[in-house]
């Protein structure tokens, strides 16, 4: 009998257990809801929240953001493949949301977002197959290379005009003991990529637009003589040790976000820092007395060959939607309009993508500055490893730079960044 | 007597099933996905597996395993031997081997942590945040880039972090295995007249083999997989690219599961040989009992 029992539970267990297994249940959201998924922590969390509340006061829609942070490309690639995706995200770059576009995750915001007011370039770099999947909340401008007016006064310094000007104030402001570049790289496992900023923003200076779009595209390989030579113009800066505060170890291993700092010791430890826009907000952060315009500016990064004049770089913060609902679009209309990317570009210092928003939302000269170079942009190029496929530009592109940097010889560098490339691009 | 037959599966089924679908399954799914290209898309053949031994940064992921495998095993293990050896001898001996066991209460990523900043670089001339380095220019010294110089150094550097969070764990094992050893063994061959290098060498070392050859291949299987450590101090960076590392950038980042599964496949093979020894051993080591 207590056998009989045994087994007879024993059975009844086992049922239970496979019917407590999971089934794909739907997940209770309250109402009009939207969820969010960002990488943005801290002040930009803040902005972020600040940019919502006007949206979520007038339509009684509850964004639940979520930051995600660092890994965001891992995680947003995790909860796409399991079927539970946020309903809108922050895409890291344009090169992943052309991969999750290829994969049909992404909703086409053709005829649901109102774009008119959004500059064409912007557009295209969001368009796979004529269908647009992303639209910019804001821009960076990347060509800038910033600097203490005070110091370069006080030293005598020109602001250069050409590459050969640069390289001579350089080796002026080493003669005169002295060392011009701040230039950390470090970025965690993102190391690198300001060095990828750097040869993208040489090789639209030396080999001009066109070849830097097949570039890009991978119509010409990574071996091919004009893309050695903007590595080469990079490597005539960052190979120096008498160049860089730190030398290459110093480019290797100080934080992006610390480098700039270097500008403003006493005496200076360097003279000039090339980065984008959004650095400014980390200057102030770790040195809040000083003034925008006053005590740090910066100048457009020089050009190199005549011919191609001062192309500008840049990047932007795509948004792309996972799931269609009448929330999702009104939320994503109000982040494409002027109101939403006037509070989110006031609050940090970006660069607004829509035409219509009022210049004097820009919290200083300098910003507005820059939003009035990136408005009369001749030649404006988004950052290049965020176009290309991960594998390359957020992975073999930024080691490439860290090993050319770290001594390994440039043929051998592009070649391995190549046999990635032709993989990567193959399929 | 039907039960009899239906029992023992109904007993063992569970167990068997769990297995079944947390391990058998997936580790077959991953040796299928192993021969198709990026997500499962089309059939790859041998292609993922020539990849990845042609691969130049896959080859100094496999250099560096070598590396940790021999490295990290032989120190942990010898040092954890030493440690259980002679703290035997010593009056404070549960207080020394606390603070020796102490950093395996520590999370991976947050020992990974402590120590980067211990190998932090500044320029010369700039405040030193990490200790290594104000050390170094606190004698005078040129500050060194502790994590960028491959690809010895700084491969060194990364395992001796492993090295001391896991000393303390084959510490802990070797000194239990020592402390059984009947000391009438010891004593006997002290009495016949050998030093105490003899004692260690002829009597010591031999009864501890079976707990030396469990607690070394356990270290080695745990050190192919090592990912942490890497990750967060340096991502692979610098030459000090790893496999499980590289494992995780194909998924994740660059959405190839068929080079993530090849890489998770030869680990696997790699591991095998050192987990059926680790099984015999274990064995005989029951047998003795």
């Amino acid at each position: 009998m207590s056998r009989k029992f045994l087994t007879v539970s024993l059975v009844v267990l086992l049922a239970m257990m496979l019917a407590a297994c999971p089934a794909p249940t739907e997940v209770e959201v309250p109402q009009r809801s939207v969820s969010m998924a960002v990488l943005w922590a801290g002040e930009e969390l803040e902005a972020l929240l600040t940019t919502l509340a006007p949206f979520e006061q007038r339509t009684g829609i509850d964004v639940v953001v979520e930051t995600v942070g660092r890994e965001m490309p891992v995680v947003l690639l995790t909860r796409v493949l399991a079927g539970i995706p946020p309903d809108v995200a922050a895409i890291p770059n344009p090169g992943q949301m052309r991969e999750f576009a290829e994969m049909g995750d992404l909703v086409s915001l053709n005829g649901i977002v109102d774009l008119v007011d959004h500059p064409k370039a912007f557009l295209d770099l969001a368009t796979v197959d004529g269908h647009i999947y992303g639209l910019f909340l804001s821009a960076d401008l990347k060509s800038l290379v910033w600097y203490s007016p005070k110091a370069f006064a006080a030293a005598g310094y020109e602001i250069p005009t050409t590459w050969d000007e640069l390289i001579a104030l350089s080796e002026q402001i080493v003669a005169d003991g002295k060392t011009p570049w701040a230039l950390g790289m470090e970025s965690g496992g993102a190391t690198g990529w300001v060095g990828t900023d750097w040869i993208e923003d040489i090789m639209l200076r030396t080999a001009g637009p066109e070849l830097y779009d097949k570039w890009v595209n991978h119509e010409i390989p990574w071996t091919h003589p004009a893309v050695k030579k903007a590595w080469e113009h990079f490597g005539q800066i960052v190979l120096r040790e008498d160049f860089v505060d730190g030398g290459t170890v110093g480019a290797l291993t100080i934080p992006f976000s610390e480098s700039p700092n270097a500008l403003f010791t006493d005496p200076p430890r360097a003279y000039m820092h090339r980065q984008a826009t959004f650095i400014q907000h980390f200057i102030l952060e770790a040195n809040p007395d000083l003034v925008p315009g006053e005590d740090f500016s910066f100048f457009v990064f020089p050009p190199i060959s005549p011919e191609h004049g001062t192309p500008l770089l840049g990047a932007g913060d795509l948004i792309s939607a996972f799931r269609d609902t009448p929330e999702v679009r009104e939320l994503l209309n109000y982040l494409a309009s002027a109101e939403a990317q006037g509070i989110w570009v006031g609050e940090l210092g970006k660069l607004a993508v829509n035409r219509n928003v009022d210049p004097a939302v820009y919290p200083d000269p300098l910003t507005a500055k820059a939003a009035g170079l990136l408005a009369g942009a001749e030649v404006f190029r988004f950052d290049a490893s965020d176009l290309m496929p991960a594998a390359v530009g957020a992975g073999t592109f930024w080691s490439g730079v860290v090993d050319y940097v770290g001594g390994t010889p440039l043929d051998t560098v592009l070649q391995t960044i190549e046999a990635s490339a032709i993989d990567a691009y193959g399929r | 007597m039907r039960t009899g037959r239906v029992q023992p599966w109904l007993f063992i089924g569970p167990a068997v099933g769990l297995l079944v679908f947390f391990l058998v399954y997936p580790s077959i799914y991953t040796i299928f996905l192993s021969f198709f290209y990026g997500m499962g898309e089309s059939f790859a053949g041998w292609a993922n597996y020539v990849h990845v031994f042609t691969d130049r940064t896959t080859l100094t992921a496999f250099r560096n395993n070598a590396l940790w495998v021999v490295v990290f095993t032989t120190f942990t293990v010898s040092f954890g031997l030493a440690f259980a050896v002679l703290l035997d001898r010593v009056r404070y001996e549960k207080i020394i081997k606390s603070i020796i066991f102490i950093p395996m209460a520590i999370s991976m990523v947050g020992a990974a942590t402590i120590w980067r900043f211990i190998y932090a670089f500044r320029p010369e001339g700039s405040p030193q945040v990490g200790l290594l380095n104000a050390i170094v220019t606190g004698f005078g010294g040129q500050p060194v880039g502790w994590l960028t110089e491959a690809p010895w150094l700084n491969n060194f550097l990364l395992i001796v972090v492993g090295i001391w969070m896991w000393t303390g764990f084959c510490m802990v094992v070797l000194s239990a295995a020592y402390k059984n050893i009947p000391r009438e063994l010891m004593e006997a061959a002290r009495i016949d007249g050998a030093n105490e290098w003899q004692v260690f060498g002829k009597v010591t070392l031999p009864s501890l083999k079976p707990a030396l050859a469990v607690v070394a291949t356990t270290m080695v299987v745990f050190v192919l997989k090592i990912f942490d450590i890497v990750f967060v101090m340096t991502d692979g960076l610098f030459g000090t690219e790893v496999l499980a590392n590289r494992m995780y950038k194909e998924m994740f980042l660059f959405m190839d599961f068929g080079r993530a599964s090849t890489i998770a496949v030869i680990l696997l093979l790699l591991i095998i040989p050192v987990m059926v020894f680790n099984i015999r051993q274990f064995r005989e080591q029951e047998m003795l009992r």
